[in-house]
């Protein structure tokens, strides 16, 4: 597909979605929002450039191969499940700390934030594997 | 209000069943679309519908303020869409390359191997 | 010490098949041990077991069921236990010689130590489930050992016949003993023996009785499935020695004897038992006498045996009882060293054909001498065990309820056992010597082959010699068959009674059939009616096996939409035949709290959906399937689910993309179906979609059990640190859920990967990434 228009939008797109689906990510936790979606949204200006630019240039922009996203997503999932563990506690038992910001003050940090942090990568190679497999397929 | 999606849901099983008897593998594929929304729908009506009170607790506050959208439907159902997708996207996937093996989409024509 | 004893059986079982590469030759003597130890130990507990105070062991296993590892050793299961340690030690020596060499002897003692244990199992089993299990047990290890030459297709044919025949019966056996366990209220069999008369008036005894009795004829080869047995002559000669004719066959006959105290003594027990063992015992002894074939010859007269066993146990007298009890033990000792020597005689000539042996004795002394005695013993002379066996039937036969008939048909077995014992044990090692080079120069083989069928003739003759001291020992297995405590009284000489004086008549018959064997054989052959029950089996698989196919080749045609026409009408039919006749669809009477915006939403999803199927053209199908799925997200946020409605926004855009990629590369949509099968199609899919609207209208009218939001809601903030419930229980309540969720997302991803990437005529994997990486780099 050649078009100018959405050749164009897509380029200004792409930093915009990413930021949009690391906000996503973020209150994911609070408010509507959490892992899956921000996955999705984050790989949504990939898809977009793969149609406009074709898979290949797609490719060069992410520059790692989405197949080691699920690869990781899963790996950091399964790590914060097995951090209570560490803990003699059961298999994905949540753990917590803070963190304490400066100007923010304490914010939770937690297992199941990792969780999702793995959901989040998870989804995100996912995606783009299977929408780059199918642009490519001749 | 669960009434309108009662009717919802039945017509979408009913478009859904209708398109799986299909002989065309694509049509098939839109059958499998359309049966996953209906499926999705039927966990949500069952649970019982509110209104606009989605399951977020107040900032501040310690529990859900009554009434809520029960959140495990809810959660069962991201899990079940996304589910779908993939499953979507790996009988897409299959439907590309059985075509490409045996040139049609017919699937009267891809008895073969099971008889 | 019992479980013990069975367990060692299994763990040997386990270890056979290496220890057997490591001993070579010695393989049969070491594992011998064993079951000698064994023999040792169920001897020590006799002493126990007269006393009347039998060991025991008991160790639960499934109590709900009523399913314990109970096991009891008394005097009938110490008889059993006995012969089957006893016996198997030869026959595990005979069984390394045998087969020296064949590269599959490892597996041969596997399954034959797995044998022995499953058997001690049945015999030494307190409790009827447990002694099902190894019941079962047997049977495959039987199938196993009778299709140990798996390469040839009568072995295979055989050992599945046996295998259907004794399973079907075990299966009928289980629920005879479920009814009869029922019915008594417990499954300890020493409990059931200990209610008495209770289970005879129990209403569920017709059916257990009938159905137990399917379990013991099939297993113990009774008419009408006698004819398994025969065939099963295919196993290896050792294992026909030790299973086929002293041991597992007679697993029916052992648990005849121990219920007759409680099921036995009506009218139904002695006319069923009593007339299927004449039947049995006419017919072996009868078709034996057309048999060329050692072991076939021998096969026939261990179903006659197995008959009057049948019908001693039917007549249900102590006298009969003690009569089976004693000839089961004749019997064990002296058929089991006949199939020894008919094995020796295969392994040294080469052939089983009985016309083609004679005049043996020259080349092979020792074995003459063991089958000698054994043949004396089949034939009831005296001083041999077998004749003291012989006169007890024949007495019981005189004072059974029968009359001449049943006189008559006892003596008719005696006399067919005298002529296979000329055949088997005197006419292949007297006479001419046959011009049969082979035959001719046969010698003498090792001892570990001549060995057990010698124990077995000596066992013969010194229990017929010392038979005071055998009826003291074999009194504690009567006791236990009959109920109460007997005492047996065993001599040679018992006077001039009529028993004798049929025995007189019995040899004298016997050896002028003998000596008229030949037309006798011509004449039988002709008729053979054994073919009919077997050709029957044989048809019958074969109707069972083209009605199997028949309705395989209907119900998987290989029409995908068929199999899934089938799943969705078998679900109208089951679901809204229930749900109308046992429930009724209910009606949530709230029409009026139905909003404006909800209508519109549910319009646009129902007209997209309409759309979708039935536009023609692709694009705008797909179009319309993405806005079904628009009108969705519009449906989750209206009712208060934003994480759905934005999830479902998203994936519904890249569902529509995957379809315009896939479907680009897809051919048009075609009408392929019939107007007939389109209006078919659409009655079932309203169908169904009125079944769901039904459902969820029912559903709808009854209230609402709590659910464990509130629970989640209370600990989301406070522990889970959290206020999105619906992301908490995500990733925190139901962690794992969603890890294997995105754990199936990974491997649906790869198997798109590698459904579209990965191909024979593209062979290399992700050439574009690593082409394009290469780019980025120059």
């Amino acid at each position: 597909m050649n078009s100018l228009i959405l050749q164009t939008t897509t380029r200004y797109l792409l930093p915009l979605l990413l930021l949009f689906s690391i906000f996503l990510f973020g209150r994911g936790h609070n408010e509507p929002g959490g892992g899956f979606v921000a996955g999705l949204v984050a790989a949504a200006p990939f898809a977009l450039y793969s149609i406009a630019f074709g898979a290949r240039e797609a490719r060069r922009v992410l520059r790692i191969d989405p197949r080691w996203f699920i690869g990781f997503g899963l790996l950091v999932a399964l790590t914060a499940g097995l951090l209570g563990v560490l803990l003699g506690r059961p298999f994905f038992s949540g753990v917590w700390t803070y963190l304490v910001v400066p100007g923010l003050g304490p914010i939770d940090l937690g297992t199941p934030m990792l969780f999702d942090l793995g959901v989040y990568v998870g989804v995100f190679g996912v995606t783009l594997t299977i929408i780059f497999a199918m642009e490519e397929a001749d | 209000m669960e009434i309108v999606l009662a009717f919802v849901i039945g017509g979408l099983y009913a478009a859904a069943v209708y398109m799986l008897l299909r002989r065309s593998l694509v049509k098939m594929l839109i059958g499998l679309a359309l049966l996953s929304h209906a499926a999705n729908l039927l966990i949500f009506a069952v649970a019982r519908l509110t209104r606009g009170r989605p399951p977020i607790i107040s900032l501040g506050a310690e529990d859900l303020a009554s009434p809520y959208a029960d959140p495990l439907p809810q959660a069962l159902i991201l899990t079940s869409i996304v589910i779908s997708f993939g499953v979507m996207a790996f009988a897409l996937a299959l439907a590309y390359r059985t075509y490409r093996t045996t040139g049609t989409d017919d699937l009267d024509a891809m008895r073969g191997s099971d008889r | 010490m019992l479980l013990a004893a069975i367990g060692s059986g299994f763990v040997m079982a386990l270890l056979a098949p290496g220890l057997t590469r490591r001993l070579g030759r010695a393989a049969g003597w070491v594992f011998a041990i064993l079951p000698v130890t064994l023999t040792l130990l169920f001897a020590g507990a006799w002493s126990a077991a007269a006393d009347g105070a039998p060991i025991t062991t008991t160790l639960a296993w499934v109590p709900e069921l009523g399913l314990s590892l109970s096991f009891r050793a008394d005097g009938l299961s110490l008889l059993f236990a006995l012969l089957i340690t006893g016996i198997g030690a030869l026959v595990v020596l005979y069984g390394g010689s045998y087969l020296h060499g064949d590269r599959d002897l490892g597996r041969f003692y596997s399954w034959l130590f797995v044998f022995m244990a499953a058997m001690l199992g049945v015999a030494l089993a307190d409790n009827l489930l447990l002694l099902f299990v190894f019941w079962e047990l047997t049977s495959l290890s039987s199938y196993m050992l009778i299709g140990f030459g798996h390469d040839r297709a009568p072995a295979r044919q055989a050992a599945l016949q046996a295998l259907l025949i004794t399973g079907g019966g075990g299966l009928a056996l289980l629920a005879g003993l479920v009814l009869l366990g029922v019915g008594a209220g417990t499954f300890e069999i020493s409990a059931l023996l200990g209610q008495g008369a209770a289970a005879r008036i129990d209403p569920l005894y017709v059916p257990a009785v009938g159905l137990i009795l399917v379990g013991a004829f099939t297993k113990s080869a009774q008419f009408p499935f006698h004819f398994w047995l025969p065939n099963a002559m295919e196993a290896p000669t050792p294992i026909s020695a030790y299973l086929h004719s002293a041991t597992m066959v007679k697993a029916g006959v052992y648990l005849l004897l121990r219920l007759s105290p409680a099921l036995g003594g009506t009218e139904l027990w002695t006319l069923v038992v009593g007339g299927v063992g004449a039947t049995t015992m006419v017919l072996g002894a009868v078709l034996a006498l057309a048999q060329t074939d050692l072991k076939r010859l021998l096969a026939y007269s261990t179903v006659s045996a197995l008959g009057l066993l049948t019908l001693l146990i039917g007549i249900g007298t102590p006298r009969a009882l003690e009569a089976a009890v004693v000839f089961l033990l004749a019997h064990a000792l002296y058929k089991g060293a006949l199939f020894l020597v008919a094995g020796i005689l295969d392994h040294e000539t080469g052939t089983r054909d009985i016309t083609r042996l004679g005049g043996l004795w020259r080349g092979l002394p020792i074995t003459a001498a063991a089958a000698g005695g054994a043949a004396l013993s089949m034939a009831g002379l005296p001083p041999l065990f077998g004749f003291i066996s012989k006169e007890l039937a024949y007495e019981a036969a005189l004072a059974g309820p029968g009359g001449p008939a049943l006189i008559a048909v006892v003596v008719i077995a005696g006399i067919g056992f005298v002529v296979v014992a000329a055949q088997v044990g005197l006419a292949p090692f007297w006479g001419r010597r046959p011009t049969d080079e082979g035959v001719a120069h046969a010698h003498e083989p090792g001892v570990s082959l001549w060995l057990g069928p010698m124990i077995l003739s000596l066992a013969s003759l010194g229990a017929g010699v010392f038979a005071g001291a055998v009826g003291g020992w074999v009194g504690p297995a009567v006791a236990s068959a009959t109920g109460t405590p007997v005492t047996v009284r065993l001599a040679l000489w018992h006077g001039l009674n009529p028993a004798l004086w049929l025995s007189l008549l019995t040899l004298a018959v016997g050896g002028l059939l003998f000596a008229a064997r030949r037309p006798i054989r011509n004449g039988l052959s002709r008729l053979n009616p054994v073919l009919g029950a077997d050709l029957g089996f044989q048809a019958g698989l074969g109707g069972l096996n083209a009605v199997a196919q028949a309705q395989t080749r209907f119900f998987q045609n290989g029409y995908l939409r068929f199999y899934l026409l089938m799943v969705v009408a078998t679900t109208i039919l089951l679901v809204g035949g229930t749900l109308v006749s046992q429930i009724g669809v209910g009606w949530p009477l709230d029409v009026l709290d139905v909003q404006a915006h909800e209508v519109v939403f549910g319009g646009l999803i129902l007209v997209a959906a309409l759309v979708a199927i039935t536009s023609r053209s692709r694009l705008s199908a797909i179009a319309a399937l993405g806005a079904a799925g628009f009108g969705v997200s519009l449906i989750y946020l209206w009712y208060g689910a934003p994480d759905l409605a934005m999830t479902q926004f998203l994936i519904e855009s890249l569902t529509v993309i995957l379809f315009v990629l896939v479907f680009y590369h897809l051919p048009h949509f075609t009408r392929l179906s019939s107007p007939g099968a389109r209006a078919r199609d659409i009655v079932i899919a309203l169908l169904a979609g009125g079944l769901m609207t039904a459902l969820v209208l029912t559903v709808l009218a009854v209230p609402l059990f709590p659910s464990i939001s509130g629970y989640y809601g209370a600990v989301s903030a406070a522990e889970a640190h959290g206020r999105n419930v619906v992301n908490v229980i995500l990733v925190d309540f139901r962690g794992l859920d969603t890890l294997g969720e995105i754990t199936v997302l990974g491997i649906a991803a790869t198997g798109v990967y590698a459904l579209l990437k990965l191909h024979p005529r593209n062979p290399a994997v992700g050439p574009v990434y690593d082409s394009a990486r290469s780019e980025d780099g120059s």
